[in-house]
């Protein structure tokens, strides 16, 4: 799993290239991802690298930029 | 007695928790004195009727049973039909609670809180389900996080996890010094909107709207100034009677989360509620919305994904309003705001795709003014005084 694969998720999903230029952006605040986005994100998640995140460990402090996204994901792998 | 309803229920609290404070000022723990005089307070709560003590207790120790029981059976499978009888079951005791008025039943069952505690029992068995609570759990604790007394009658809703890991956590003398005084601002700001703010508007304004102005207001006036009073009157009430659990809260060492943040400035209907009664809203969020949602995409019955979004904010919607109680005008306020929502998305998705509604402080303003607006018809709805 690359970061460059989890960037390109983020950009399917917020539709939004912002996220390729500030990786460090509040997705929620922004207003580029809400609960419908998260389960979206969750989903592709599962599709796409085979994670699979519980909706109860998806805290939104923890993961609202997509720096710290790819960090969880990396731990998980 | 009812909590934070009077000066003898904080006189009582002053004085037990001298201790605790003298304790945390040392950096030492005062989890025991705390779990001691929580059973102290509980008694002065809830002593006053025999029919709702038994029924506190009986309740309660049903729940532990049920999280308990369920935590062993998780540890060795995973059945979904298990799953959902726990569910079923933690909620049974709420909904006769609601259901049994209906049927003249009143005196039966009931008791202050009995939805809050409820909610933090579903919850425990979803993060259960989920994986999330593996470690073996003590009956103390658990009972200490149910009973939790000052968030025991209206919340904030906590969560297990971070509850827990305030409740092992032992703050230095620093720390606890931060917390200490936070709470007692916090136990300030509760006084001014509860008993200042709320107080006035209720016995200077909502005592005589909508209909006894003395013919000042014409009766169409009399009820649009209702309106914003009663919304202004909700929130300095809730906000006051939150703040006081969440600043008590703080002086037992749990930094229980806030339910409120400005929700007045809000600018959407998203927006406010995620500043609005925010422990409630977020609990339904995460554990009706988002699972419904995610169990409908998996199952993939429905094709438009959008479409499965809008059932999830009608489901959110409908039981947030009938959990305030079975009658239409909550029903219709529930309604009210899934379409809020619903049409908001729409807007937005729209908005993404033709660019008309920039991001400015124009449209800011505009946002915040009719959000506040339509908010405040939305409280005109759940007063009851529509219909």
């Amino acid at each position: 799993m690359e970061k460059q694969q989890i960037l390109e998720m983020l950009v399917d999903l917020c539709e939004d290239d912002i996220v390729l230029e500030n990786t460090d952006i509040d997705l929620f605040e922004e207003g580029l991802l809400d609960s419908f986005g998260t389960i979206n994100l969750l989903v592709e998640i599962e599709t796409r690298f085979d994670i699979s995140v519980p909706i109860t460990d998806f805290n939104r402090e923890e993961w609202n930029t997509p720096n710290r996204i790819a960090a969880k994901l990396a731990e998980r792998q | 007695m009812t909590p934070y309803g009077n000066i003898a229920f904080f006189i009582i609290i002053s004085i037990l928790l001298i201790p605790t404070i003298l304790l945390g000022l040392s950096g030492k723990t005062a989890k025991r004195y705390n779990i001691f005089i929580s059973i102290v307070i509980l008694a002065i709560i809830f002593g006053h009727s025999v029919n709702g003590t038994v029924s506190l207790v009986l309740f309660t120790l049903f729940q532990l049973v049920l999280i308990i029981s369920y935590q062993k059976y998780r540890l060795q499978k995973n059945s979904t039909m298990v799953f959902v009888k726990a569910v079923v079951l933690a909620i049974f005791p709420l909904v006769l609670v609601k259901v049994l008025p209906i049927l003249g039943l009143h005196h039966l069952f009931g008791f202050l809180g009995v939805s809050y505690i409820t909610f933090k029992s579903v919850q425990m068995i979803l993060e259960t389900r989920d994986g999330l609570i593996k470690d073996k759990i003590s009956v103390i604790e658990l009972a200490y996080f149910l009973l939790f007394f000052p968030t025991v009658s209206s919340g904030p809703i906590d969560r297990w996890r971070r509850f827990y890991k305030d409740m092992q956590t032992v703050p230095s003398a620093n720390d606890y010094q931060k917390l200490l005084f936070s709470g007692i601002n916090y136990i300030f700001v509760g006084f001014l909107y509860k008993f200042i703010l709320a107080y006035l508007i209720y016995n200077y304004t909502l005592i005589y709207l909508p209909n006894h102005t003395y013919n000042y207001l014409t009766p169409f006036q009399g009820h649009i100034a209702y309106m914003y009073m009663y919304s202004f009157y909700l929130f300095f009430d809730f906000a006051g009677y939150s703040a006081f659990a969440v600043g008590v809260s703080r002086i037992m060492g749990i930094q229980t989360p806030i339910n409120f943040n400005r929700p007045f400035t809000s600018r959407n209907i998203k927006d406010f509620w995620n500043r609005w009664h925010m422990s409630l809203s977020f609990w339904f969020r995460d554990y009706v919305y988002m699972r419904f949602v995610l169990w409908m995409t998996k199952k993939k019955w429905i094709k438009n994904k959008y479409t499965v979004s809008y059932l999830g904010f009608f489901l959110l919607f409908f039981l947030m309003g009938i959990w305030h109680g079975l009658e239409w005008h909550y029903v219709v306020y529930g309604l009210y705001h899934a379409m809020l929502i619903i049409s908001f998305d729409k807007f937005e998705r729209w908005n993404k795709k033709h660019k008309r509604w920039p991001k400015n402080k124009w449209t800011h303003a505009i946002g915040v003014f009719i959000t506040f607006n339509a908010v405040c018809f939305g409280f005109y709805i759940f007063s009851g005084q529509l219909f």
